[in-house]
């Protein structure tokens, strides 16, 4: 058995499929994986995310830690509660993982991957030792991420002594309420929050809000939602065998000021003068068929890439992947499916952004 | 627990099988295997004038998950199948043993059907794997 976060038996209780996620039993779907992805698409959906790993950073030296231990810049959080999406990489320039971090009024909030917990962790003690900061990880938080249209006002209704904080947070921003602490961010491409709970209030949290009309969403609709959103999936789409300019993470690596080391800038820097050899990029398939990892890739003059991660689009009624391909690639490709070579067009992701088809 | 009607033969590869009065046999997947499979969003049936052999492939059904290939469970001539689940392919997942069933084979040697298994036998399988 696995760990299990403080929500399992409200997933059992709501005849949740339970599989072994990196280590954890998390609910895959609570019955049908596409009516859980169309409730976020077109109303509200919630996920337990418990698993992931939250980690508070304080310390006069948080701040330049960060600068050295990021690809991306914390220096740009110039206010409380601004977030930033990141890739941490190693000496080579490959990505460890990728997170979020938020600035907080004692410092900064890092939320990584489940998966990676342990290695995580171990990089960024490591990395702490040069530097006036103190990591705190926070297994007493949950996370419910509630996502879609309709997925902040139902918010509201439960929370209503937060409702003006709610109405007041931007995009991308996070602030504390109390012991908990609620975000305006996601995973499926639609407007809603991620809110991270003290584990003794999440199973009343998670009910209020069944209540209130949010349908209890699995780990397989969060992959179709992030999938069509275009948003990578740490072990799939990258890793530390690729860099965040393979991975089309180019827009997360700050490059400004110069006088900014960070870990992996110098083989990043020799990567791009160089010449980055592959791009991550969208596929789509109009006619039958499912895209899935690890399928081949045919690009023009007969080089290969990978599919890195494939699915079934619910919104869209068709077959859209991620691929790692040569960076020659053109607008079109074919893929191997049963021995079978099937056209593909090569978009640029995202595929679905609030409801609707965004690729050209 | 899923649901296996004992009137039914089985494959270990999750299909059933229903022979009928007139020599032909329907073919579809067991509630077993669609509930394992989650969504179907595929279902890629043989042509109709089509022969297939006993425990070959016969066709490919694709959920969100997965693909997984469909196995004949009994040699002959495709003479039907399941136009329907084109558009519907969650009836499957619905109705897994009436509407949600995919082709209909003349067989071309009935005493196949003893090869198959019992709706024991396959509960017993399923249960193994579990």
């Amino acid at each position: 058995m696995g760990s299990k976060t403080a929500l399992y038996d409200k997933h059992l209780a709501s005849n949740a499929k339970i599989v072994d996620f990196g280590g954890w039993d998390m609910p895959i779907h609570y019955g049908s994986q596409i009516e859980e992805h169309n409730a976020v698409r077109e109303a509200a959906g919630m996920f337990d995310v418990s698993h992931m790993t939250i980690v508070d950073i304080a310390g006069e030296g948080a701040e330049d830690y960060l600068r050295y231990l990021l690809a991306n810049d914390v220096a740009k959080l110039k206010v409380v509660g601004k977030a930033l999406y990141s890739g941490m990489l190693n000496e080579d320039g490959c990505v460890i993982d990728d997170l979020i971090v938020y600035r907080t009024a004692d410092g900064f909030r890092v939320v990584v991957n489940c998966a990676t917990r342990e290695k995580d962790l171990a990089w960024m003690e490591k990395q702490a030792a040069n530097f006036a900061v103190e990591l705190q990880e926070r297994p007493d938080l949950g996370i419910v991420a509630i996502q879609g249209p309709k997925a902040i006002e139902a918010v509201k209704t439960v929370l209503a002594d937060q409702a003006e904080l709610i109405s007041q947070l931007g995009v991308f921003f996070g602030q504390p309420a109390g012991d908990w602490f609620i975000a305006r961010t996601g995973y499926t491409g639609e407007d809603g929050l991620e809110i991270m709970v003290p584990n003794d209030a999440v199973e009343n949290f998670w009910q209020q809000l069944l209540d209130a009309g949010v349908r209890a969403c699995g780990l397989g609709a969060r992959d179709t939602l992030r999938l069509e959103a275009g948003m990578n999936l740490y072990g799939s789409d990258m890793d530390e065998t690729v860099t965040p300019l393979e991975s089309a993470m180019g827009w997360t690596v700050a490059w400004e000021p110069e006088s900014r080391d960070f870990i992996g800038r110098a083989a990043l820097t020799a990567q791009k003068a160089n010449g980055v050899p592959h791009k991550l990029v969208g596929l789509v398939l109009e006619e039958r068929g499912v895209l899935r990892g690890h399928q081949k890739v045919v690009v023009a003059e007969g080089e290969e890439g990978e599919i890195t991660s494939g699915t079934f689009s619910p919104t869209l009624g068709y077959s859209i992947a991620l691929a790692r391909v040569p960076a020659s690639v053109g607008s079109n490709a074919k893929v191997e499916i049963r021995k079978k070579l099937l056209d593909v067009k090569v978009v640029r992701p995202p595929f679905v952004r609030n409801g609707e088809r965004v690729y050209k | 627990m899923s649901n296996l009607p004992s009137e039914l033969r089985y494959l270990s590869s999750h299909e059933w099988l229903r022979v009928e009065d007139d020599g032909t046999a329907v073919v579809g997947i067991t509630d077993h295997a669609q509930d394992a499979m989650g969504d179907l969003v595929f279902v890629e049936t043989p042509e109709v004038g089509s022969s297939v052999s006993a425990t070959e492939e016969a066709g490919v059904v694709e959920s969100v998950k997965a693909a997984s290939d469909i196995y004949a469970p009994v040699s002959g001539e495709i003479v039907a199948i399941n136009e329907a689940l084109e558009d519907a392919p969650e009836t499957v997942n619905q109705d897994p043993y009436g509407d949600g069933w995919m082709f209909r084979i003349k067989m071309s040697d009935p005493s196949e059907v003893e090869q198959t298994l019992s709706a024991d036998d396959y509960k017993a399988l399923i249960e193994e794997e579990a």
